[in-house]
């Protein structure tokens, strides 16, 4: 695999004079049109009548009250204290997650790159949990893995003479963060035990004979070589944890107070558990903004790296 | 699959029908009902080929959803118009406020029916402007369970009509952490219908109110401190852990697994607590009314789950045959020959109070029938306020505000906060929803 | 050698201690989906039993299973292949003739993936209305294929542009237009790709939930509309809940299993390498 190159010219194409490009871009179109097109029409519609509807008054519930709202809903958002916690929760659960699943992620690919008996059938049940859909593994967690008195962490905590802790209650953004990072691990292990295989084991081989720790060769060999598979996990997984939802419905709906609320939830509680679309829609506008700022940065570090 | 061959089979039925008798003939009508998985509503759902079986040429469709994501679902399609619904599954809650919306038929009910059979709590929340919305399933108010063999060891009795601070007590008694008992149960899951069902009765019996009657919040009061206090410790106390996470449901399965001495919640749970299948309890369940505190007689606990027709149905009259058919005495009738009388629909119809055998069967009937009775939802809390309802407000900001606050008092109840903070925050957020929704000062919505 | 052998047997304890430890939730899950409800909450738990099928019984009693896992299938299927086709002419393009826009045009794609759908869900909703989609298959798997489309451009472009160019070149010599170039030269030449990113979209769409939610209600809810009917019922139900999350999550986990490989081996061409 490793003789076909990643030798792609981008540079000299990007860089060709502008007529030719000209002529590629017209002989293009049809073939991308079709796909920026309709993604450009899912994205534009529901935009502009968000956009509409976060400057009025609408609320499902209460159809009397209706018109030009101007910037109130905008007014009533950034002076809801939850909503600046709901932006520093999103923003600490996609940390968080990240965090834990590439770096687990590493650790476990290094480990299941090691030759042990059964490993093929490990490696299948190590990443299962990214098959299950997110409400599953919400709901396991919950109700058999966490319940303090029902679940398996409370007869664990009582095996060794521990009163049970109720997890959602105590730590419940840590909660929501481990059953996300559960769903995201398998994923992160996945791409990166390919990345690992894929290494020349030689290198390695002759940096051992060289005298080099398991930490230096860590170091300077394998991450090296692992870092364009980190950019995609982490490219991967920030897209989805943005919107994460299903776990946090499920688990905490948003709580205690506002502690697991992200934007995402805080959105959906505007918009289906007050009715209101005014509101919810700003809040759009502002998820919108925020998701539109992550991407720059994204292209800034991490598309530079994968040479996008 | 099941669902395709049975609607062949009808449709075979509904032809040899017509074929037979050419009577009335029949349009041949699909009526979607959407329903909550409640116990007593898939009891319905299984009994509901008898309905297909007697009104030949109406089929059914079940969509099946958890509490929360069937009110949303509902609420958008019949506020867009969609219709996409034929029969809906709502509360006494929502009804009066839909009907005031225009988005529910109103059901003249023929006098077979006997429309006066039902209770008449139970009735006027479901009637507005003089009309009838919508019907009810079953019913329920609240009251106190407890374990009659954990208060005989104790050396403890209950009285024939507690109060919070007796209660207080008992919970102290027999609270034993070590043996996985705990004194006292009640809702904490965050939630308008949830912990603020409990904490707004509570409040009520405290000689509080969420509005006063220009519709300012009355939340941070001492009567609200005296009881989310006196709800926050008592759980902290002697309630089990994960308080936070416990609904109705989570309650149940640990009041029915022998975790709970006591539990004040919906008088729906004793069907299943007295039921050997569910409950490992059976045995030693007993009852009392809810507690009482400073202020009596004000309004206490009323639910009720209804079937309405929505105005957008394209099968009203197939749909008004069905709601009439599952909350008829007929019904029943039908369930307590198929599933025994302790498993029929309660709260609804005096007739079935009134059933030698239904009395036999459930020895708690008389508690619940007296509770609907004194539920008071249109009465006064200790100040006079501007809406009505019994554990809730009625109307439609509440399940946002009442979410909010059920939020903060949550944080408060897993410690994050003290409970003077929780109220003071509440108070600010609801007085903020109320501002945008534009409840002015001077009383009325000002659009 | 001696080191090396409590080294070997340090290694499998700790592969098999991670597999087992991540795949726990699963197992138990399937376990008590063979309980009685009593048994189910019983404490402690139970690890072994007497195994009934009476929760699956109470569950199919309850919802017929086939119809929601048809239309999972179908939607899933359909959404995928939809997305596909879009995708491989848009991400060759962009591969192969990449122009001072793509970049930008690549990463707007995915940020549109960012937003929470919850924003959009009452525009969509009056959008669905209108055109008579609500319900419908198609709608659901129109949704499906729009929101997996920036992740497969995305993939299906890092893996052709690990191909050499010189292979199209070749193949243009001899008079394969843009079309044949792409099904008769690139597409074989990059199936373990493609059908890696096929699996990707399919296992994200099986696994969706909001939106299967609330645009649909009897003909086209898929699985997750079947989990919704048993996640909070009255009376106990972690043994009816775990036999219902069995039947809904085991299609795609045996799917997954059998197709792991292929998934890695995709993979290992493209976007990681």
């Amino acid at each position: 695999m490793s003789t076909v190159g990643a030798t792609v010219p981008m540079a000299d194409m990007t860089a060709s004079q502008p007529a030719a490009e000209r002529r590629a871009r017209r002989r293009m179109l049809p073939l991308v049109a079709p796909a920026v097109g309709v993604l450009l029409v899912w994205m534009i519609v529901p935009l502009v009548l968000t956009l509409w509807f976060s400057v009025q008054r609408y609320n499902l519930l209460n159809p009397a009250l209706h018109g030009f709202a101007g910037i109130e809903n905008y007014q009533y958002l950034v002076t809801d204290p939850d909503f600046w916690a709901s932006l520093v929760n999103t923003l600490v659960l996609v940390g968080a997650v990240l965090v834990v699943t590439v770096g687990g992620g590493t650790l476990l690919a290094v480990l299941f790159d090691q030759p042990f008996a059964g490993k093929g059938i490990a490696r299948v049940l190590a990443i299962s949990p990214f098959f299950v859909m997110p409400t599953v593994s919400a709901l396991v967690w919950k109700n058999l893995m966490l319940h303090p008195i029902y679940g398996i962490a409370g007869f664990l905590w009582r095996l060794v003479g521990l009163s049970p802790v109720d997890w959602f209650a105590t730590f419940p953004l840590a909660s929501v963060i481990a059953i996300v990072s559960w769903e995201w691990l398998p994923f992160a292990l996945l791409i990166l035990l390919t990345a690992v295989q894929s290494l020349d084991h030689s290198q390695i081989e002759a940096a051992r004979l060289d005298g080099a720790s398991f930490v230096q060769q860590f170091r300077y060999i394998m991450l090296p070589h692992l870092s364009r598979a980190i950019s995609v996990v982490i490219m991967i997984e920030t897209i989805f944890l943005l919107t994460v939802f299903a776990e946090i419905f499920v688990t905490t709906s948003g709580g205690p107070g506002n502690a697991t609320t992200n934007l995402a939830f805080l959105i959906y509680a505007r918009a289906l558990l007050q009715f209101d679309v005014g509101g919810a829609s700003a809040g759009g506008m502002v998820a919108i903004v925020l998701a539109n700022i992550v991407a720059f940065f994204l292209v800034r570090s991490i598309g530079r790296r994968m040479d996008i | 699959m099941k669902i395709s061959l049975r609607r062949i089979a009808m449709g075979a039925v509904a032809t040899t029908a017509i074929g037979c008798a050419t009577t009335t003939a029949h349009a041949d009508a699909t009526i979607t009902i959407a329903t909550v998985n409640n116990g007593d509503m898939v009891i319905m759902q299984g009994l509901s080929d008898r309905f297909e079986q007697s009104h030949p040429g109406i089929h059914l469709r079940w969509v099946v959803l958890e509490e929360n994501t069937l009110r949303q679902r509902l609420t958008t399609d019949i506020a867009t118009d969609a219709g996409q619904f034929d029969v809906l599954t709502i509360g006494n809650y929502d009804a009066p406020i839909w009907a005031k919306q225009g988005w529910l038929s109103p059901l003249d009910m023929p006098a077979s029916y006997d429309v006066g059979d039902l209770l008449k709590p139970v009735r006027d929340g479901l009637t507005y402007k003089g009309q009838l919305y919508g019907l009810p399933f079953y019913a329920e108010s609240a009251m106190t369970y407890y374990r009659s063999d954990l208060f005989r060891k104790a050396g403890l009795t209950m009285p024939a009509q507690p109060t919070y601070a007796e209660v207080r007590g008992f919970a102290d008694r027999l609270t034993d952490k070590a043996h996985g008992i705990y004194g006292m149960c009640l809702r904490g899951k965050p939630g308008w219908g949830l912990n603020m069902a409990t904490v707004t009765s509570m409040v009520h019996a405290f000689g509080g109110q969420w509005f006063d009657t220009a519709w300012r919040a009355q939340i941070d009061t001492p009567s609200w401190r005296q009881a989310v206090g006196y709800y926050v410790d008592i759980l902290q106390k002697d309630g089990p852990p994960g308080a936070t996470s416990n609904g109705f449901n989570e309650n149940l399965a640990l009041f029915a697994g022998g975790h709970c001495a006591m539990w004040i919640d919906a008088t729906v749970a004793a069907g299943s607590l007295y039921d050997k299948k569910s409950s490992s309890v059976a045995d030693s369940v007993a009852f009392a009314p809810m507690p009482t505190g400073s202020f009596t007689g004000g309004p206490t606990w009323l639910w009720s789950w209804n079937l309405a027709i929505p105005r957008t149905s394209h099968n009203q009259e197939a749909a008004k045959q069905f709601v009439a058919w599952a909350t008829s005495k007929q019904y029943v009738q039908l369930v307590a020959q198929q599933k025994g009388w302790v498993a029929v629909p309660p709260g609804t119809r005096a007739s079935t109070y009134a059933s030698p055998e239904y009395k036999q069967a459930a020895p708690f009937a008389g508690f619940v029938v007296a509770a609907i009775d004194s539920s008071n939802p249109n009465g006064q809390t200790k100040a006079p306020r501007p809406a009505t309802g019994a554990q809730f407000v009625a109307i439609p900001e509440f399940q946002g505000i009442g979410t909010q606050v059920g939020q903060i008092v949550a944080s408060a109840l897993a410690g994050q906060t003290s409970v003077e903070q929780a109220l003071r925050r509440s108070q600010s957020v609801t007085d903020r929803t109320m501002r945008q929704a534009g409840y002015s000062a001077s009383g009325a919505p000002s659009p | 050698m001696q080191q090396s052998r409590l080294k070997r047997v340090l290694i499998l304890l700790a592969g098999w201690c991670v597999a087992l430890l991540l795949f726990f939730p699963i197992l138990w899950m399937v376990l008590t989906s063979f309980k009685t409800e009593i048994a189910a909450i019983s404490t402690p738990p139970l690890l072994f039993f007497r195994p009934t099928l009476s929760a699956y019984a109470a569950v199919q009693a309850q919802s017929n299973y086939l119809h929601f896992a048809l239309n999972s299938i179908v939607i899933s299927v359909g959404g995928t292949v939809v997305a596909l086709l879009l995708s491989i002419p848009a991400a060759y393009a962009m591969a192969f003739h990449p122009t001072r826009r793509t970049r930008g045009t690549l990463l707007w794609m995915l940020s549109t993936k960012m937003l929470p759908p919850v924003g959009v869900l009452v525009p969509i909703y009056l959008l669905f209305k209108t055109s008579g989609l609500l319900d419908t298959r198609i709608g659901l798997l129109g949704i499906y294929a729009l929101m997996n489309l920036p992740i497969t451009v995305w993939m299906l472009f890092t893996f052709f542009r690990e191909m050499p160019h010189d292979i199209l070149e070749a193949g243009r010599m001899d008079g394969a237009g843009t079309w044949g170039e792409v099904w008769h030269l690139l597409l074989p030449l990059t199936m373990p790709g493609v059908a890696s990113t096929g699996l990707l979209s399919l296992i994200l769409c099986w696994n969706e939930a909001f939106w299967s939610l609330n645009v649909t209600s009897v003909n086209a809810a898929p699985l997750t509309a079947f989990i919704a009917s048993f996640s909070s019922p009255e009376g106990l139900f972690f043994a009816k809940l775990s036999a219902a999350s069995t039947m809904a999550v085991a299609p795609i986990l045996v799917f997954g299993w059998f197709s792991q490989r292929q998934l890695v081996r995709g993979l290992t061409f493209g976007a990681v390498k």
